[in-house]
């Protein structure tokens, strides 16, 4: 049985898989203030949190190279 | 409702475009459609920006853009958890799928149960993968004509009983027909025009509806209290928040495992190019964002309560707030575009849908258990044939039962197809779990989650209690979990009973 284990793992993974603490840690987020031209912290936050994910992830592409 | 004219006319002219764009785009990189590869995935050859759109069109269909919205107008705060679901869809596709891709390839797997097959050289184990994938998806294809549906009711289509269905038919009618001439390619062309639609659509409208409604702190203001935000948990229960997390989280797991998501996925021309996408979806992401505040202006403007819009409101319910909001913030044929938007984007998802259950009948039910023997053109032929019978039992249950039901067997099927989970995904990295210890699993957490659904009158939330707490959540999730520890502890069983079979693929299939 082999379990693959050849798959080269990268360390830069880690940073992909930290984008789950602050996108499911609601207790953090839930609340009005700080507010955002009239935008609630539960909302400017989630929509930034957005493009932040997409750059880490784009970060992590660029360091991984063509794995 | 008065007929809306104007909207009409962009409508029909819009509707005509993509049908013709339809028809040609089987001639677009011109592959031999009577091969399974070339009608159902592409022939795996849709790069970056292609599977950018197919991807895009396939994971934020008309029904999201009409229910997130809808849920946001009625119950507020809850609504939003479409953002993180759809931030944490990405991490994975980036680390597992490019997996998936190059095993697939290397073995000519079209679908998820094909390689199971290959995997775990079990074909009950395929069969149990594949008969939830057709039936996951064929309430999710009837869910996208009710975003159809919708806006067409919006611009005054309307009549009683069968009569008013005609227009949904038209369309439909025009679906199966080009999906069935040039199979992936045709949603893969409209998806781009539904995209860029969609983009226009959501950008004017997050810019115009809040300046006319005097600036966001206006709209938020407006907003109940109850609906703004999430409800703090009082006592000891984890409340609202378990709630909203294990959605996102759970939502975003069974995403990926629905069988036109791999469809998608597969018809990219590398693991890297699926890579590439996991940066760039986010782009949509954003867009559903803005899509789900719409939801608050509608609330904030209040437009259930102009007269105009009460038959729209009875007839359609919530889902009639976003339509409710274009109408009576932009000019008529501007409507016409928004409306265009979410019609085009109830056929591309169906397309993939309906292509992908084809896909799944033909190679794991029909090929594996009536005719091995099949030839290439028979396969691909069967595949077009399933295709028009899917799409058709997903138009009968629209126009014939009441769209509760769809609604309800949708969110079963999310519970579903998320039990397939151990199987493909785990499977991807490891062997170890025994092919009937899945089996098992899979079936504990089929029934157990069909009946947590059905105690709780078929909400998605769950309040499981344990120890004098109570920890609410997606009942996707925990009866994952149940099904993960029971495929763990039956495999040593299963393999001392010696029922383990070959495994068809190596360790270096899984990378470049």
């Amino acid at each position: 049985m082999d379990d693959n284990r050849a798959y080269p793992w990268s360390w830069w993974y880690l940073l992909l898989l930290a984008e789950f603490i602050p996108a499911l840690w609601v207790s953090f987020y839930n609340s009005v203030e700080p507010s955002w031209v009239g935008i609630p912290f539960f909302y400017w936050f989630q929509m930034a949190f957005v493009i932040a994910s997409a750059a880490v992830t784009a970060v992590v592409y660029f360091a991984t190279g063509r794995a | 409702m008065q007929l809306n004219w104007v909207a009409l006319t962009v409508f029909i002219l819009l509707f005509g475009f993509i049908t013709w764009l339809g028809f040609a785009a089987a001639h677009w990189r011109r592959g031999d459609l009577n091969q399974l590869h070339e009608w159902g995935l592409g022939g795996r050859r849709f790069g970056t920006l292609i599977t950018w759109f197919l991807l895009g069109g396939d994971i934020y269909t008309a029904y999201t853009f009409i229910a997130v919205p809808a849920l946001a107008f009625g119950t507020g705060a809850l609504a939003f958890f479409a953002v993180p679901y759809t931030i944490i869809i990405y991490p994975i596709l980036f680390i597992v799928f490019p997996r998936l891709w190059y095993v697939s390839r290397k073995h000519g797997y079209v679908t998820a149960a094909d390689f199971v097959r290959g995997r775990f050289g079990n074909r009950w184990l395929a069969l149990a993968i594949t008969i939830t994938g057709i039936v996951a998806t064929m309430p999710y294809i009837a869910l996208q004509l009710v975003g159809l549906q919708v806006v067409i009711g919006a611009m005054g289509v309307t009549g009683e009983g069968f009569v008013g269905d005609i227009p949904l038919i038209i369309a439909f009618i025009i679906l199966a027909a080009f999906t069935y001439s040039s199979g992936l390619r045709a949603p893969a062309s409209i998806a781009i025009v539904k995209d860029l639609l969609i983009y226009v659509t959501a950008f004017a409208a997050a810019i115009v509806i809040p300046i006319q409604l005097g600036g966001f702190g206006k709209i938020f203001a407006a907003i109940p209290a109850e609906k703004l935000l999430l409800a703090v948990p009082q006592g000891q229960t984890t409340g609202a928040y378990s709630a909203y997390a294990t959605l996102a989280l759970g939502s975003a797991l069974a995403l990926l495992l629905y069988p036109h998501t791999m469809t998608a996925t597969l018809s990219a021309t590398s693991g890297h190019t699926v890579r590439r996408n996991a940066a760039l979806l986010p782009a949509y992401t954003f867009v559903l964002g803005l899509l789900a505040l719409l939801g608050f202006f509608a609330l904030a403007d209040g437009v259930d309560k102009l007269p105009e819009f009460a038959e729209g409101f009875r007839q359609f319910k919530n889902n009639f707030a976003v339509p409710a909001l274009f109408l009576h913030h932009f000019p008529s044929w501007f409507a016409g575009v928004a409306f265009a938007a979410i019609g085009i984007g109830a056929l591309v998802p169906a397309a993939i849908m309906s292509i992908a259950a084809a896909n799944l009948f033909t190679r794991n039910i029909y090929r594996e258990f009536f005719n091995a023997h099949v030839t290439d053109k028979q396969e691909a032929q069967m595949a077009k044939w399933m295709s028009l019978i899917v799409k058709f039992g997903a138009l009968i249950f629209i126009v014939f039962l009441p769209l509760q039901y769809a609604i309800q067997l949708q969110l079963l099927g999310g519970i579903w197809i998320i039990q397939t989970l151990p199987a493909v995904l785990v499977g991807l990295y490891t062997r170890w779990l025994n092919p009937w210890a899945l089996v098992i699993g899979w079936a504990a957490g089929t029934f157990a989650g069909t009946y947590m659904a059905a105690s709780v009158n078929f909400a998605a939330s769950y309040p499981l209690a344990i120890g004098g707490w109570t920890f609410p959540g997606y009942i996707a999730l925990y009866t994952l979990i149940l099904n993960l520890v029971i495929a763990i502890v039956l495999t040593p069983v299963m393999n001392a009973l010696g029922v383990n079979p070959e495994d068809q693929t190596a360790a270096a299939d899984y990378y470049a």
